[in-house]
């Protein structure tokens, strides 16, 4: 047997420190969080992998058979005899293909959405409780009027706008980046609220002192030595936006100003599958809102023990 | 307290101005509204003169008061899409979306308050219990899925309630209700149940902490020790003082009940101003998009300034300072 070397050592040492962490521990002992954290990565690989492992490229007309339409969950092909195991839509997709292709969808837009909007929000709450005066007035001002809003009407009106002001022939390929751009700003404002709180604080410490003392510029501060000390609360609403911002996407293209039906996520499949409720296709719409709300809950379920668990008056 | 009123009312004017910035900079930079307006085969001329009628060529902070005194007056211009002034299209449907805004406030407000008391005196109890998990499943439930559910079960499986639309409305001058007839009842029982659900269980939380919060005060062991009936004690003493963050809270929310209205209209094809909404951004309809924008800042505002007023209605203790009420 060979002798471990330096880095795995180092790594596994590392493991063993996680391990111990307050975090892990808590993790280890919450059987909520455990589900909600297996269920969240079932669905993210499931995503992730849809090419490899969905029966069927979903979106690609040529795989489709329109033999096998509308048929039920369990029942097999009447071409290849295959089983779908969700049933298929009025085209014969295989649903759960549909789903592991939209939930790609679904989770891409939330993701990109959430980096966004913490990008525009670290940036400015930063930029406000650091800088202060009339700059942090002025960010504060604005965060508050946007909070007071519905972020779903705001991501309308963003979605809106820049519809006019691209060219109609390219509204399909910019839409998901439209989408993601609409999300993410009509939720900044809770990350800037929230950084500059923590910034006000950090603010007066020694080592910001230290660091302006040196002649540290006002932006290498903030980026270098504050940033890094305000982080925590961020990935708490971090988390809990990104089941918003799925919730979001989904409620927009259930509207139908989200992604094109050529490319659905599982709000577009939703909207798809209502049509078929009055004649009892029901799964049509079922599995894809199954799956939503699965990703949802379990999403917010781990935000709720992350804020808990990051959380030590609560210990 | 007068200085309090004037100093709200200076925030909301600046409110509304910068909101009209917002819908103006939308009128004028997103598309060319002379484009907009005249067909492919208008000359240059014809352009020109129109951008001159319109007052295009004049200064921006010339436009933008224009802009304010037509918005003042009611003029939004003419929708794009259907040719129409969009003053009309607004007041055709502003009936419906009042009228199921109202509604969903009320039903939440009656059955949140009520809920959220009953979970807060039985604690333990089952039904308690019950109602609170089942108020954290909602808060993960988008929207429209609790109308397409209620349209399954009631619409579909039962064929008890219509799935679409207003049913037969009755006509007073420019407003119309669906309260008066039986279609009407009937076709605002699920948009109203979908709508108020997400406040419900957001009146029943806060109505159930503030009453476990006043039910250890002083002023309740006391009401107690003097012999109070229970009940008494419940509803004049504890929710009484629960009723400023109610309040609050629940008027601030009409702003998401007007945006949650966008989708509950969607799903019921309600014919009000969401659905309007929604439709002007799939058509980027600018001029429905910008006085959409202007009628929500209005009803926040409004709203706004109203919770405000009511705090001095509700805690008297307000009454005689200028200080702004702690929220």
């Amino acid at each position: 047997m060979r002798a471990p070397t330096p880095q795995a050592e180092r790594f596994s040492a590392r493991l063993a420190r996680a391990w111990d962490s307050d975090v892990a521990w808590s993790f280890r002992h919450s059987p909520v969080a455990i589900i909600a954290a297996v269920v969240v990565l079932v669905l993210l690989l499931g995503a992730v992998l849809a090419p490899w492992i969905a029966p069927q490229n979903a979106f690609d007309a040529a795989s489709l058979n329109l033999m096998d339409g509308f048929t039920r969950p369990g029942e097999p092909s009447a071409v290849t005899g295959r089983v779908f195991l969700l049933g298929t839509d009025d085209q014969g997709r295989d649903m759960l293909s549909a789903i592991l292709y939209g939930s790609r969808v679904s989770l891409l837009v939330g993701f990109a959405s959430v980096v966004f909007s913490i990008v525009i929000g670290v940036s400015l709450g930063l930029m406000a409780g650091y800088l202060g005066g009339r700059t942090d007035a002025f960010i504060m001002r604005i965060a508050d009027i946007q909070l007071s809003f519905p972020a779903i009407l705001i991501a309308l009106l963003v979605f809106g706008v820049a519809r006019g002001l691209i060219k109609p022939q390219y509204h399909e390929q910019a839409a998901i980046i439209v989408l993601i751009v609409a999300i993410g700003l009509s939720n900044w404002a809770s990350y800037a609220r929230t950084v500059r709180g923590s910034t006000l604080v950090e603010k007066n410490k020694d080592y910001v002192m230290s660091a302006r003392v040196m002649g540290r510029s006002a932006f290498a501060i903030m980026g270098r030595h504050v940033l890094p000390n305000v982080t925590g609360p961020v990935l708490v609403i971090a988390t809990i936006n990104l089941a918003l911002a799925i919730i979001a996407e989904s409620t927009l293209s259930f509207l139908g100003v989200g992604v094109p039906p050529t490319q659905p996520s599982l709000g577009t499949l939703i909207r798809v599958g209502q049509q078929f409720l009055f004649s009892g296709e029901w799964w049509i719409l079922f599995y894809p809102a199954l799956d939503l709300v699965l990703l949802a809950l379990s999403i917010n379920l781990l935000g709720d023990w992350l804020r808990d668990a990051l959380n030590p008056k609560l210990r | 307290m007068i200085a309090y009123i004037l100093r709200s009312l200076a925030q909301a004017v600046m409110v509304m101005l910068a909101v009209a910035l917002l819908a103006f900079s939308m009128f004028r930079f997103v598309g060319d509204p002379v484009a907009n307006m005249v067909g492919q085969e208008a000359s240059v001329a014809e352009r020109a003169e129109l951008a001159e009628r319109l007052g295009l060529n004049d200064p921006f902070p010339v436009q933008f008061f224009h802009f304010v005194r037509d918005m003042t007056r009611g003029e939004f211009g003419m929708s794009y899409r259907q040719g129409r002034p969009v003053k009309d299209l607004l007041a055709e449907r502003v009936p419906a979306t009042v009228e199921l805004a109202l509604l969903s406030s009320l039903f939440a407000l009656v059955f949140g308050i009520a809920l959220g008391v009953y979970a807060a005196i039985n604690r333990r109890g089952v039904l308690a219990n019950a109602a609170m998990s089942l108020s954290l499943i909602g808060v993960s439930l988008p929207t429209f899925l609790i109308g397409i559910g209620l349209i399954y079960l009631f619409a579909v499986e039962l064929r008890w309630l219509p799935s679409f639309g207003r049913g037969e409305v009755t006509r007073f001058g420019w407003w119309s209700t669906g309260l008066l007839t039986e279609t009407g009842r009937k076709s605002l029982i699920m948009p109203v149940l979908t709508l108020g659900f997400f406040q419900l269980t957001l009146i029943m939380r806060l109505v159930r902490a503030e009453m476990l919060e006043a039910l250890r005060t002083d002023y309740v062991k006391f009401a107690r020790a003097r012999g109070i009936p229970e009940r008494s004690i419940s509803f004049r003493h504890a929710l009484r003082n629960t009723m400023i963050p109610v309040v609050t809270i629940a008027g601030l929310q009409f702003g998401s009940v007007i945006a949650f209205a966008i989708v509950t209209e969607t799903v019921f094809q309600w014919p009000g101003l969401g659905a309007l909404f929604v439709q002007a951004v799939q058509f980027v309809d600018i001029p429905v998009m910008a006085a959409y924008l202007m009628f929500v800042a209005l009803v926040f505002v409004v709203v706004n300034l109203s919770v405000d007023l009511l705090y001095f209605a509700l805690d008297p203790r307000l009454r005689g300072t200028t200080a702004a009420p702690a929220r």
